[in-house]
């Protein structure tokens, strides 16, 4: 059945900010279907709030709609693009429930859109676990026992016939959040209130715990005419009870035969068909009893989610781009397998290696939360790595991580030495592990290396973990050869050459990284590095293929082992390797894969043979289509330079991709690679404070007061020094990790007690804090020459919240021409004194008039993506091809002028709702995981924008709770209260803002604090008599009884304001709500 | 790779030589055609398919063993394959249907295996050169000598391997417990065994027997030198020929059986059931470069223009142009390369394709096949009744 004729456009959604559970994949699959769809032919309008994704780049669809994805702004888009068809498969569940809504609505109807790639009916029956289970029961197949409760009351009586653990999932949320594990009727009564306010239909589903039993995954396509395809099986290391987005998993499916394994493929195509999945791609969740094979039917996804990210890259079998074509009427054998050419796409993949896909979780970042994994998922980024069995693969995931480890332990921070203990230690350290093990948090897979170092019986690890005995077995063999790695050391003082060899490759073979071997003998990594070279002990490197190498494979897409053949052949091309980001993490994420790809982008265009490296299965630079050449490789020196020696780049760019890339800087610049652009004397320069200090002293830029510290004592006479409050942090960050204000000593002594353990080798860095002042980001390229300001930003908040947790807004909305042209200066200086060649971002602040110089980042920081989706003007792509020699001057762009027709607003997404216990409050440690943009002709819409997308609606009337710190209590601050007053809004605050505000004229009710007893505020929050809170916390900490407040209105939903400035912003979005109805624009019209 | 294991050798016909280790019956050196499967799992089922015969088999996916071995999960009573090829063998099992472990399973079946060998290189080499003659040892570490023993061996063009595997005395078949593991029995008739079917055995594989017997068929399983008078005369509804081992067009007995039962009775050919069809009504087979072995290959049913995912295991293939000129119609196709994957007759009643509807290992998705054979055995009764 060929293409279809009668859909000339389509409406493709995307999935808003990154959040946990909906992250780069969505990007990856949007960017996917926007491109096979204009190459269709079709005309491709795309809706997303993120700015940071290449799908929104302009030229990715016909016209680009940076709005908030929500019922009403998809409707003004439809209503002005009118559409034939909107595609929703691709956006996550965010998409589906914007889409879901405009069905039910009756817009679509209304404006005459068909949905396709999936339809109301099947996306309600896969949804609503009501329905789907009468669907599976039609299908034949079982699920938990359980049922579905809307009351408290009706949840008591349920609860009997399903027994303990009891698995509560509240309906209609996103990467379950809500859910929760309840092993007493004490328990279940506290979870189950909480599971009933998670949803937004006030109802739960309480099931059967399956937990410990053994879950998979299928991957599962379908045309229209109903030919069913699997394209991966996935198994999940973690057992059911972990959700699969926390779980480490592995593909294909390890521990099935063939018969099992055909059962669970019958299931998932009787599935797509019971549910009526129209076309594209679906993902099937199964549990399966280890000691029975009961198998039962988890759920079903009718799209594109996490695990077809990861399956497509697992597979090489484009599932986004292929789902996409499949939505405008092809069917399978209609289309070619890109990878093989020849034959179609309607086979099933299948692969001769291990890919093991590992969670990172950035549980440090919230204080409070234990790492303690269950149903709700709270990873925040993965790695992939390929191996050709497991164990190679489990060791690169492992360190691909970039959480220091280097493999599955035997790399200096394993928590027991074993060969050094004991038999008593080892007694006391196994019961230490046995306490452990049969918790399942983000360490649990060195618990059980623990274990077995420790001689506990593979069997019993595997009983007590839920771990299959195939996976221990496997964990098992890696530790037998770190020991007989371990014995094998003092041989090689007497290196012979094949014995040398066989130990190095056996190790390799087990996966094991230089790093490890290096701890095991007591060697620099550099010394095994070339050890391992001299033995001959090398890489080969294999292609993903989709078929087993059964057919010749056209895309060079590779991963590296330890084999005869290699594969990957070195063309005769200039070539440029670019480094990408790895796993997603708070303060790397898809705004740097965004950079990387643009810059792989800018690189073709210029003829170099681009080879990207990286190891994150979500992103688009994983998309074999995106570069010349992937190596889907650790972003380690040594499986970097693995690549490069084979490769022989004219360069390596590492300055795209965040800190990772750039951390491995200097050990390649040492082993004689070439970076390019910007050089590591100028990165030094701008890193080392002390010759920064000096660069702007002799270049006259002001900057704030500091100093270094290693001790308790000299980082108290340093903050006396530079004057309280001051920001204290490790010579080394990232994201703000570990940063802090300090207003007095005794907080400059805590932090310096804790701090140590972040980073022993560099003193910690002590700066006196700005306060009050205003926050800039400036982005530039530079050619050490010539600079040009690709934006300016004016934070909303003020210093002291991390940049990227900030709102900002482009162009600036407070500042003086003059002022406006300072930061242009400074910023040509400090990029001509650092000699820049790309990218650099410089924060600056604006106290009393002065502007500071905060840092400077001679790289591609977080907010290029967003100064490109306000101005149009592609920075990354530029930045990288000056680094490729261009000129700056070379691309007709002159710097942002101060005044732009448009504003735009970018507000940052945080995961608070998936971490009720932490602090809402925001602080100069990064805890946001995604941004939107809100694009307006001024600011008062464009903040109202951002806000909606950000999920956090502005109520136009109501009542505002305000309780201000006594900073707060000025005049400037007062001003925003008065005009909520005077839009109508009730003013409630407790007795010391209460006065403040009688104080300032503005008419508000006294109302009770929390210790003074009830009705207190958290009761008004409760029974709906509060619609806006503006909570500014006192300097320090916040108090219990903030905190309090804040998780009370992140579940009553009700919008929490934490800044003066945030405030004041709010309240000219709610004066152009009131004033005139949002329109909508797509970005190729603004940059008219 | 398990370094405790015995050091083996695979040496190709081309000279070429892998080292790794030897598990399985380690004592035994082997020979055969080697060949690759693409089928990440069903190692069991594999290595107990008949058509295995004389082949050393390589899996491409490169952990095996990890399930272990079941007396359930095989497709004869015995190792059929000359030897076994894996990156992987796992040294311990793990399912909670295992009974033994593949090494153990391989050393009380007398075959040997070896792992440790970049398979990969191994495939890409097979793909680009072709199926060859290899011998695999854990006693002649030689590779000139173990080059040289695997050119000695006979090539499989030309080879009759039928005999050593069919049965030797006629014998019914009897369902066995189908709890879970096999598809539900999907019988349209009231009662079961209303068909008789004999079967003509070229190494036929259990699951092909399951199937029709869930069909509600009754079957007798003959030896393959069984004449078409002494299958005439057990009175069958239908005629199933087998699957099986080797060159088909050196099978020329059973060609001119078949072309004696041509047109008597209804006929469903498999494989091997499938190439002697075609030969026996005046097509030709021939050798491809390296075979259809894996559970994915895509075929496409003409009639219907939808797509199945197939198992598949065959060297050998029957030549679309020689069909032209005979009254059939080409009824599935294989996507990945255009070849011939079933036909069926205009006028007979018979059938045939050329991959493996019953899977074990594979996909069920042709299933619908078995049935089309028991209606047309229906219909044909119906219509010699009237």
């Amino acid at each position: 059945m060929p293409k279809r004729t009668d859909i000339k456009s389509v409406l493709i959604l995307g999935s808003g900010p990154i959040v946990i559970g909906q992250a780069c994949e969505f990007d990856y699959s949007g960017t996917q279907a926007c491109r096979v769809l204009k190459e269709e032919g079709l005309r491709v309008i795309l809706l997303n709030s993120n700015p940071a994704t290449i799908m929104t780049d302009p030229e990715m669809a016909d016209a680009t709609y940076v709005e908030p994805i929500t019922p009403e702004f998809l409707e003004k888009v439809i209503a002005k693009e009118r559409p034939d068809a909107i595609l929703p498969t691709m956006g996550g569940q965010t998409a589906l429930n914007a889409a879901l809504a405009v069905a039910e609505n009756g817009v679509l109807e209304r404006y005459g859109v068909e949905m396709i790639g999936a339809n109301q009916e099947s996306i309600r029956k896969a949804e609503d676990r009501e329905l789907f289970l009468a669907a599976m029961g039609r299908a034949g197949l079982e699920m938990a026992r359980g049922g579905f409760v809307e009351s408290f009351e009706e949840g008591l009586k349920i609860i009997d016939r399903v027994g303990f653990p009891a698995i509560i999932r509240p309906s209609f949320t996103l990467g379950g959040s809500g859910g929760s594990i309840a092993y007493s009727l004490e328990e279940y009564h506290e979870k189950l209130r909480q599971g009933l306010n998670a949803s937004p239909v006030h109802r739960v589903l309480v099931e059967e715990s399956v937990i410990g039993w053994k879950e998979y995954e299928l991957e599962v396509m379908r045309d229209r005419k109903d030919n069913v395809t699997i394209i991966c099986s996935i198994e999940n290391f973690d057992p059911m009870g972990v959700h699969t987005g926390d779980s480490i998993t592995c593909a294909p499916a390890q521990t099935l035969t063939d018969r099992e394994y055909q059962r669970m493929r019958d299931a998932a195509i009787a599935i797509m068909r019971e549910i009526g999945v129209d076309t594209g791609g679906s993902n099937v969740q199964f549990a399966l009893n280890p000691k029975d094979g009961r198998m039962l039917v988890i759920e079903m996804n009718p799209r594109v989610s996490r695990s077809s990210a990861l399956a497509s890259k697992a597979t090489g079998f484009a599932i986004a781009k292929i789902a996409a074509k499949l939505a405008i009427g092809y069917t399978l054998d209609e289309i070619p397998n890109d990878i093989t050419r020849l034959t179609p796409a309607s086979f099933e993949p299948t692969i001769d290696y291990v890919v093991v896909k590992i969670p990172r979780w950035d549980f440090e970042k919230f204080k409070g939360v234990d790492d303690e994994l269950g149903v709700q998922m709270k990873s925040v980024g993965e790695a992939m790595a390929f191996g050709r069995t497991f164990k190679e693969a489990l060791q690169k995931a492992l360190r691909s991580l970039e959480q220091g480890r280097f493999g599955l332990g035997a790399d200096g921070k394993d928590r027991y030495g074993v060969h050094m203990m004991g038999a008593e230690e080892r007694v006391a350290a196994l019961n230490e592990v046995k306490g452990r093990l049969p918790k399942r948090t983000s360490t649990s897979i060195f618990d059980a290396y623990d274990a077995l170092k420790l001689g506990m019986p593979d069997h019993e690890i595997a009983a007590v973990t839920g771990y299959d005995l195939w996976f221990v077995d496997q964990m098992a063999q890696i530790v037998e050869m770190e020991n007989v790695l371990r014995e094998a050391a003092p041989s090689l003082a007497t290196p012979d050459r094949e014995t040398l060899h066989d130990l190095l490759w056996n190790a390799k073979q087990h996966g094991f990284s230089d790093r490890q071997l290096a701890h095991l003998w007591n060697l620099a990594e550099l010394e095994v590095r070339a050890m391992r070279i001299g033995a001959g002990v090398v890489p080969v490197f294999k292609t993903v293929d989709t078929c087993a190498a059964e057919f010749q494979a056209f895309t060079p897409y590779h991963y590296s082992t330890y084999e005869i053949e290699n594969e990957s052949l070195r063309s005769g091309r200039r070539k440029v390797v670019i480094l990408g980001g790895g796993p997603n993490r708070i303060g790397q994420g898809i705004e740097f894969d965004y950079c990387c790809v643009h810059a792989v982008m800018a690189l073709r265009e210029l003829g170099y043979e681009v080879i990207m490296i990286n190891c994150n299965p979500e992103t688009v630079s994983t998309d074999y289509d995106t570069t010349d050449k992937l190596y889907f490789e650790p972003l380690t020196f040594e499986d970097v330079m693995n690549i490069v020696d084979h490769e022989q780049p004219e360069g390596v760019i590492v300055s795209f991709g965040g800190q990772t890339p750039l951390k491995l800087a200097k050990a390649l610049e040492a082993a004689g690679v070439k970076i390019l652009g910007t050089s590591s004397e100028g990165i030094d320069l701008a890193e080392d404070r002390q010759r920064f200090g000096d660069l702007i002293t002799g270049l006259s830029i002001p900057a704030p007061a500091w100093g270094t510290a290693t001790s308790q004592d000299e980082a108290i006479s340093v903050a006396e020094r530079v004057g309280y409050p001051v920001l204290v942090r490790p010579s080394y960050v990232l994201g703000g990790r570990a940063m802090e204000i300090c207003y007095r000593s005794e907080g400059v002594r805590e932090y310096m007690r804790n701090a140590t353990q972040v980073s022993p080798d560099h003193p910690v860095l002590i700066d006196h804090f700005l306060e009050k002042a205003f926050e800039f980001d400036v982005d530039a390229v530079s050619d050490g020459a010539d600079v040009v300001i690709g934006g300016i930003m004016q934070h909303i908040e003020e210093a002291g919240i991390h940049s990227g947790d900030s709102s900002c807004v482009l162009p600036p909305y407070n500042i003086t021409r003059a002022q406006y042209e300072t930061l242009i200066d400074y910023t040509k200086k400090l990029a001509r004194a650092l000699n820049v060649v790309g990218l650099l971002n410089i924060q600056f602040a604006m106290q009393r008039g002065i502007i500071y110089v905060l840092e400077v980042n001679p790289r591609a920081s977080r907010t290029v993506p967003f100064v490109s989706k306000a101005t149009g003007v592609p920075l990354a792509k530029i930045a990288a091809k000056v680094m490729a020699g261009m000129p700056a001057s070379g691309f007709g762009l002159r710097d942002m002028p101060m005044a732009i027709n448009h504003v735009a607003v970018k507000e940052s997404v945080f995961p608070f709702n998936k971490f009720p216990r932490s602090s809402m409050f925001l602080g100069p440690e990064m805890r946001s995981t995604g941004e939107v943009m809100g694009i307006d002709s001024s600011t008062g819409p464009a903040v109202v924008k951002a806000r909606i997308a950000s999920g956090n609606r502005l109520p136009t009337s109501g009542a505002l709770f305000a309780t201000l710190s006594d900073n707060d209590k000025r005049p400037r601050v007062a001003e925003t209260l008065r005009g909520f007053a005077d839009l109508g809004f009730t003013i409630l605050a407790t007795d010391g803002t209460s006065r403040f505000l009688t104080e300032s004229g503005i008419p508000n009710t006294k109302i009770l604090k929390i210790v003074e007893g009830t009705p207190n505020v958290i009761d008004l929050i409760r029974n709906g008599d509060v619609h806006l809170v503006i909570n500014t916390p006192a300097g320090e900490v916040a108090r219990e009884d903030e905190k309090h407040m804040g998780a009370v209105s992140m579940e009553y939903k009700v919008p929490f304001i934490t800044t003066a400035s945030a405030a004041a912003a709010a309240l000219s979005g709610i004066r152009s709500l009131l004033e005139q109805e949002l329109q909508v624009k797509p970005l190729q019209e603004w940059y008219v | 790779m398990n370094p405790t294991r015995p050091k083996a050798k695979l040496a190709l016909e081309n000279g070429i030589v892998f080292t790794g280790r030897a598990f399985g019956a380690v004592q035994s050196e082997t020979s055969g055609e080697v060949v690759f499967n693409t089928s990440i799992t069903g190692y069991q089922e594999i290595l107990t398919d008949p058509s295995y015969y004389g082949q050393i088999v390589t899996m491409t996916y490169p952990h095996q063993g990890n399930v272990g071995t079941n007396h359930f999960d095989v497709e004869s009573t015995k190792v059929h394959a000359a030897g076994f090829v894996t990156r992987e063998a796992s040294r311990i099992p793990s399912n909670w249907r295992c009974e033994k472990s593949l090494d153990d399973y391989l050393r009380e079946s007398g075959v040997i295996g070896i792992e440790g060998i970049d398979t990969r290189m191994l495939v890409r080499i097979l793909r680009e050169e072709g199926a060859m003659r290899g011998v695999i040892s854990a006693q002649e570490l030689d590779d000139a000598t173990l080059v040289e023993r695997a050119r000695s061996i006979p090539q499989m063009t030309g080879l009759d391997l039928t005999s050593y595997v069919t049965c030797k005395e006629p014998y019914t078949w009897t369902a066995r417990d189908t709890s879970g593991y096999l598809l539900r029995p999907v019988s349209s008739f009231e009662e079961r065994g209303v068909f008789h079917v004999v079967v003509m055995d070229f190494g036929v594989k259990h699951n092909i027997l399951e199937r029709l017997a869930s069909y509600g068929c009754r079957l007798t399983v003959v030896p393959a030198g069984t004449g078409a008078h002494a299958i005439m005369a057990m009175e069958p509804d239908g005629i199933f020929l087998s699957n099986g081992p080797g060159d088909p067009d050196a099978v020329k007995y059973a060609i001119e059986t078949i072309r004696e039962l041509i047109g008597r009775k209804p006929i469903f050919g498999i494989c091997l059931g499938h190439q002697l069809l075609a030969l026996a009504l005046g097509a030709t087979t021939y050798k491809l470069k390296f075979g259809h072995r894996g559970a994915n290959h895509p075929v496409q049913n003409l009639s219907t223009a939808t797509n199945e995912i197939t198992s598949q295991n065959h060297g050998f293939a029957v030549d679309a142009e020689s069909l032209k000129s005979l009254p059939v119609d080409i009824t599935h196709i294989n996507l990945n390369d255009g070849t011939v994957e079933g036909f069926r007759h205009r006028e007979l009643p018979l059938f045939c394709v050329q991959y493996h509807p019953e899977a074990g290992p594979g996909p069920h998705d042709a299933d619908y096949l078995f049935k089309q054979f028991v209606e047309m055995m229906a219909r044909e009764n119906v219509a010699v009744k009237a």
